[in-house]
């Protein structure tokens, strides 16, 4: 055990008898005194053995983490929180995170484990940031208008799954991605176009990378003003945003070939689209993937914050400015899961063609 | 003297296309600006039985309106001029008011956003487990459109009684911790395998290797994160200062003037956060060149 391990332990093991000492009343309520009773004796089994874990050890770990949150959730209805409810909560965290710890000390060489540990890691540490804020909203009694509790903001979801689909489909599905298509293409198509002036890279890099750096989003009361309420002027401004940072990134990827490499394309007497084409494009892909990703996210914000200008009664930023008016948190935080869903699947989907076409990259090869 | 013509040119070859692509903006905006506003001048005449205007009148007359679909630059830097040299710093009209109060909040972001970015990434490279379980949500913490929530950040957290700088601060601050945290991550992994067992065979502790080796080495990574995280920052203050109804700040000078139609009014305050922006990323870049220098780092 490393010395973090064991001060996890500790303390896990040390709150869990120091909550059913100040509230003994947990002792037969639900399942927290078995959680208690099965961490204090893991503990000491692990102290007792001395070794790193092993992996039934860890097995058990996780298994007693997994049901003090169990515990602890269900243990909300049953007792009025006090210090040793925390107490409690702190110990089954303390778990949580050990069991987090163990599984990435793991070292293994087959592929597909690592895959799993890498997805795994992650997630359990998600689902503890999920159980730690119901714990502690519903707990402590946080008013539903400030902070609702996941479960609730679950079940808004789950009821009013056609409004969020239209709303998807209004923000997402035509402001963003045609927006996205657009700017991302004029981008690329631009740098293409002053790829052979150098003249005009150098004069209008620095200039690229100023917009880059400005708060673009404030173009969009301009752009209600031009186009209209509908997704047009929304996806006028995901262009804008999305323009400067394809052209910059592309006229940097396209001088990303290095001398020898284009020397050789010379000596097979490639010519100038050849030489684009097979060398210097592919050259560019890290950092054409590079500003796809940036714009994934800079799309979805700036489609969302031009809804706040003026709109047609759809639309995720319309549902959010307007259900905050009307204090409806939950609806708000559903159409915020639905955004970070979307973002992160866009994100996601955008790495994986890029795994697929730049498989040569050093930093996909080791 | 053979180093100072090559640097001398050097700045010519940069400077001159730099400024031949933005007077081309600056035409390319005066051209739009005249047809973009000509239909509602063409209507005017028509409404005021005027029928032998000429193409000189129109265009001057199109650069001249008052609430232009898109205004002309000169109009706009008049604005700036109006509403900075002339006006009292004091007054709610000024933008160098506005201005500042979107800077001071920008700030307070960026500063609390850069201390936590940078606890973050010391933490993660110092755990494993952190570093496998916390950093893919700090990368999909980004994925949140953290702006157009914004609005309800800072309503809740009016509802609660925190007003004024710190709720469009807060989101500043959710904005700048990122690329800090990515770029120190990154940073202070840089020292070399060779400089990390050089430093073993001193017996360096943990804490010696921390702030004699990865904490120098990471300085250059941390400047180019702060130079994204302060750009960035500024947009939050000013999306966050959307929702508080139009009071003060570049963002309400925004929303208010696109409120009443002050084209004008929106392109100015949109061009002072440009240039409040290209001048705080400036700043850092110079503190950039001071510190790698002092710390002879400079090439």
């Amino acid at each position: 055990m490393t010395g973090l391990q064991k001060l996890l332990a500790l303390v896990s093991a040390s709150a869990a008898s120091l909550a059913i000492v100040l509230q003994p009343e947990l002792a037969t309520a639900g399942w927290m005194g078995v959680y208690a009773a099965l961490c204090v004796g893991l503990v000491v089994t692990a102290f007792l053995s001395r070794r790193p874990f092993s992996p039934w050890m860890t097995t058990a770990i996780g298994a007693v983490s997994a049901l003090g949150a169990i515990a602890i959730i269900g243990g909300l209805d049953l007792v009025t929180p006090q210090t040793g409810f925390w107490c409690l909560v702190v110990s089954a965290w303390a778990t949580g995170w050990l069991f987090i710890d163990a599984l990435s000390a793991i070292e293994s060489r087959n592929r597909t484990y690592q895959m799993l540990l890498a997805v795994a890691i992650p997630v359990i540490f998600g689902v503890w940031l999920l159980i730690l804020w119901e714990v502690n909203v519903r707990g402590f009694g946080v008013p539903q208008v400030l902070l609702p509790p996941p479960s609730a903001i679950g079940v808004r979801f789950a009821a009013s799954i056609p409004t969020l689909w239209a709303d998807f489909q209004q923000t997402f599905l035509k402001s963003v991605l045609i927006g996205y298509v657009l700017g991302c293409g004029s981008g690329f198509i631009v740098a293409i176009l002053i790829d052979r002036s150098p003249f005009l890279q150098r004069g209008l890099l620095p200039i690229g990378n100023l917009v880059s750096a400005l708060p673009i989003v404030g173009v969009a009361p301009i752009m209600v003003m031009w186009f209209g309420f509908d997704w047009q002027s929304k996806a006028a401004v995901v262009i804008i945003m999305t323009f400067f940072p394809m052209l910059v990134n592309t006229v940097a990827g396209l001088t990303a070939s290095n001398a020898m490499q284009r020397d050789l394309m010379k000596t097979y007497a490639a010519g100038y689209w050849q030489t684009l084409f097979k060398l210097r494009l592919p050259e560019a892909l890290p950092f054409i993937f590079n500003a796809l990703k940036i714009n994934s996210t800079l799309a979805l914000i700036g489609a969302i914050v031009a809804e706040f200008f003026g709109t047609p009664i759809v639309g995720m930023g319309f549902r959010i400015s307007t259900e905050v008016g009307r204090m409806n948190v939950d609806m708000v935080w559903a159409e915020i899961a639905v955004a970070a869903l979307a973002g992160s699947l866009f994100y996601g989907a955008i790495t994986l063609v890029e795994r697929v076409l730049t498989f040569w990259h050093p930093s996909y090869r080791s | 003297m053979t180093s100072k013509p090559t640097h001398s040119d050097s700045m010519f070859s940069k400077v001159l296309p730099v400024l031949t692509v933005s007077l081309a903006i600056i035409a390319i905006w005066y051209v739009a600006a005249v047809f973009l506003n000509a239909p509602i001048q063409k209507d005017k005449y028509e409404r005021a039985k005027l029928s032998d205007w000429t193409i000189s009148q129109l265009v001057s007359d199109t650069l001249a309106q008052d609430r232009p679909i898109l205004p002309a630059p000169h109009q706009v830097a008049v604005e700036i001029y109006n509403t900075t040299v002339l006006k009292n710093i004091t007054s709610k009209r000024s933008l160098i008011y506005h201005a500042w109060i979107t800077l001071s909040s920008t700030m307070l972001g960026f500063l609390i956003g850069t201390l936590l970015g940078i606890f973050l990434a010391v933490l993660i490279v110092h755990n494993k487990a952190l570093e496998k379980s916390l950093m893919p949500w700090v990368i999909s913490s980004q994925t949140i459109p953290i702006l157009a929530v914004a609005p309800m950040i800072i309503v809740v957290l009016n509802a609660i009684g925190v007003q004024g700088l710190l709720p469009k601060a807060f989101i500043s601050t959710y904005l700048s911790f990122f690329p800090v945290t990515v770029g120190m991550v990154k940073g202070l992994r840089s020292p070399e395998v060779i400089y990390l067992d050089l430093m073993r065979t001193f017996s360096a502790n943990r804490w010696d290797v921390f702030w004699k080796l990865r904490c120098p080495s990471s300085t250059p990574y941390l400047f180019t994160s702060m130079k994204i995280a302060i750009a960035i920052s500024l947009v939050g203050a000013i999306v966050g200062e959307l929702p508080t109804g139009a009071v003060a700040g570049l963002g309400a000078r925004l929303l208010s003037g696109s409120y009443y139609g002050q084209t004008i009014q929106i392109w100015s305050a949109l061009i002072v956060a440009a240039v409040l922006a290209a001048i705080l990323v400036a700043l850092i870049s110079l503190a950039n060149k001071m510190v790698l220098k002092r710390m002879g780092m400079s090439h």
